[in-house]
């Protein structure tokens, strides 16, 4: 199983949440954004300059900043178009 | 210990013996404004939070009989106090001790929206869940059960369509008849793991008798377990308990 930052992942592409390496409020804030173990969050738009990105999480458009995203791990899937 | 109403002129609520005190809570866009209006009309006015460069808003209107002070809480993902905005909303509810509080969600993310109101029933059950922008949830093919959802939370559910006014008058009934002590709930009490809420109990034991006059002992004790520094300090600048101090120190060290 691949597992990288959720700031890694490419534009467009869904990442289902692995564990968070963020400690003390830092993670309460993650945690009530809705990124809980098992959470599927998709990278959905990156600001001109880079950061922060837009993420869907829960059905909410979400920006976070590198430093954020950075401490959510993430595995990458694929979502098969319906036919 | 201070009166119920001057705590509640703490956070700018000028007392008024007939009135209810109802907040208003909920994440942010989820139309919460939009409900504040349509219930409050014209009948509002804006300052700031006491200290604080957040916009307060509160107005009044009258159903049955009865005249409601509706306050708007900023919105807020939690009420774990990890800036201002959730800091005023978490101490609102815990020191002012509204007679009723609305929890607004978005039925078009619901399940992100559910996390807040069990922060929220954590500190009083005194809670009405209000279902919002379901016409836009139904335009998506989101249906919500709300019998079910009423039933797991333990608290009256209303769902509403605040921008064309569907809801809003058996949101203002449920406020009416909660206030009213017409409907108990039975806030939905999450259980955690057996070593916390085995040191949740002792805790709550040596919580001075005056301190759980007012706040919920339960929630009191998983925020020292938290090490919720803020709240505990915040407690301080509320109540003057002789106790508090000590018992404060004896848990600074509390492992987190």
């Amino acid at each position: 199983m691949k597992v990288l930052p959720l700031s890694e992942l490419p534009t467009g592409q869904w990442g289902r949440v692995v564990s968070l390496k963020a400690r003390g409020m830092a993670r309460c804030r993650l945690l009530d954004l809705g990124l809980v173990p098992d959470t599927p969050v998709q990278a959905v738009r990156r600001s001109p300059l880079g950061d922060p990105t837009a993420y869907r999480i829960r059905g909410a458009l979400i920006a976070l900043r590198r430093e954020e995203a950075g401490q959510v791990l993430v595995t990458p899937f694929m979502i098969l178009p319906a036919r | 210990m201070p009166l119920a109403t001057e705590l509640r002129e703490r956070f700018n609520i000028h007392p008024d013996p007939g009135a209810a005190v109802i907040a208003l809570a909920g994440n942010p866009n989820t139309g919460k404004s939009t409900i504040f209006n349509a219930l409050t009309g014209l009948k509002q006015h804006t300052g700031n939070w006491p200290g604080k460069t957040v916009l307060q808003a509160q107005g009044t209107f009258h159903f049955g009989g009865k005249k409601y002070i509706l306050v708007d809480l900023p919105g807020t993902y939690s009420l774990l106090a990890n800036s201002a905005e959730e800091m005023i909303a978490r101490d609102f509810l815990c020191f002012a001790r509204p007679d009723a509080t609305v929890v607004v969600t978005d039925a078009t993310c619901l399940e992100r929206n559910l996390n807040l109101a069990l922060q929220v029933m954590e500190i009083t059950g005194r809670v009405i869940v209000c279902v919002n922008f379901i016409d836009e949830a139904r335009r998506k093919n989101i249906f919500i059960d709300v019998d079910c959802l009423a039933r797991e939370l333990g608290v009256p559910v209303v769902v509403t369509a605040a921008r064309s006014g569907l809801g809003l008058t058996e949101l203002k009934t449920g406020i009416d008849a909660l206030v009213r002590g017409q409907i108990v709930t039975s806030p939905r009490r999450l259980i955690y793991d057996p070593d916390i809420e085995e040191a949740v109990a002792r805790l709550e034991e040596k919580i001075p008798g005056e301190i759980k006059e007012w706040i919920n002992a339960r929630w009191l004790a998983l925020r020292i377990i938290d090490h919720d520094r803020s709240t505990l300090d915040n407690i301080r600048q509320y109540f003057e308990v002789p106790e508090w101090g000590v018992l404060r120190e004896r848990y600074k060290y509390c492992p987190t």
